[in-house]
């Protein structure tokens, strides 16, 4: 009996969870549908900014709309490759770069290592979707 | 000289030479629209060639679309506006007439394949030039260099300094870049990609 009123009880807590309305990020959008993109702008820092903790990949200070990284050409590396960045003041590119697996040295950067952007990301002047308290060890 | 041609208005009389007038500037004036038809964004999108490569690429590019919408269109890059250079590069287009016919570049292959020769032949162009037609808009004697980013200003003095045009650095700002050596990866078998700068 006693496991009966149980099951019951659990088969109407079940369907009022049913129910209740979920509010997702993505707003009352249906599904098939996309909402409209919100307009952020490429934060131009202009100065390298300080990492949160040692290991984190350095991210861009500046613009890079429309830098390419094709088959073609890495647009990063004509500023940011050991050689140029003499010339260029930017931030070369750091020694690990350079190895690939096998541990040979290059004279520019590791296939491994072609796609910046997976990475080392530009800042956008959008706030967080969710908030975040981390310090660092640093802080 | 002015005596003779005195003589010569006389012999006409006022109305034709009114008339003989009038028909130049028509002649005039038909000429120049005719030519200024062919310098629009419209003209040179009509054909397959352009549509599909040079001109998807450039729908992405800041001279397309930007926030206050004044752009630069095909002919403001690639045709000069002083009349001289204008005509002579009008008639050197020509040759891109001949090989619209041929076919040249009427794949995307075809145009990836030859995208190197056309670059280059396009820098080489706006070297020879001093980057004129960056110049018409971007006149570097009245850049604001407190106005610019720290990066520009000092990239910008030491370039100005040694020389440098504008074609220099900012190569593929409107369409995409051929191959250029790196050193990245494997060699580029020669000739198939372009010195690194």
């Amino acid at each position: 009996m006693n496991a009966l009123a149980a099951l019951l009880a659990l088969a109407i807590a079940g369907t009022a969870l049913a129910q209740e309305k979920v509010a997702p990020i993505r707003g009352a959008t249906p599904i098939p549908d996309l909402n409209p993109a919100d307009t952020y702008r490429m934060e131009k820092h202009d100065r390298a900014i300080p990492r949160n903790n040692a290991w984190q990949p350095p991210i861009i200070p500046h613009n890079v709309k429309g830098y390419q990284i094709t088959r073609n050409i890495n647009t990063c590396m004509v500023c940011h490759s050991r050689k140029a960045a003499l010339n260029t003041g930017a931030t070369p590119v750091g020694k690990s770069h350079y190895v690939d697996r096998e541990g040979k040295e290059h004279p520019n950067i590791s296939t491994r290592r072609y796609f910046c952007l997976q990475c080392h990301v530009p800042q956008f002047d959008a706030d967080p979707l969710v908030g975040n308290t981390y310090q660092g060890p640093g802080k | 000289m002015i005596r003779r041609t005195i003589d010569w208005l006389k012999r006409i009389g006022p109305w034709t030479a009114l008339g003989l007038f009038a028909a130049g500037i028509i002649f005039w004036g038909g000429f120049h629209w005719a030519l200024e038809l062919t310098n629009t964004e419209k003209f040179c999108t009509s054909c397959h060639e352009m549509q599909e490569n040079v001109f998807k690429e450039y729908q992405h590019t800041i001279h397309y679309t930007n926030r206050s919408g004044v752009r630069a269109t095909c002919p403001d890059c690639h045709v000069p506006k002083e009349w001289g250079p204008k005509i002579i590069r009008k008639i050197q287009a020509s040759n891109e007439v001949l090989h619209k016919v041929l076919g040249s570049i009427d794949t995307p292959e075809k145009f990836q394949q030859k995208r190197i020769k056309l670059a280059e032949s396009e820098w080489a162009r706006m070297r020879a030039n001093d980057s004129q037609e960056c110049r018409n808009c971007h006149n570097f004697e009245f850049m604001d260099f407190s106005e610019q980013g720290r990066r520009a200003v000092r990239t910008h003095s030491v370039a100005f300094g040694k020389g440098q045009t504008c074609i220099d650095c900012h190569r593929g700002i409107a369409h995409q870049l051929p191959p250029i050596d790196q050193e990245i990866g494997a060699p580029r078998p020669a000739g198939t990609a372009v010195k690194a700068n």
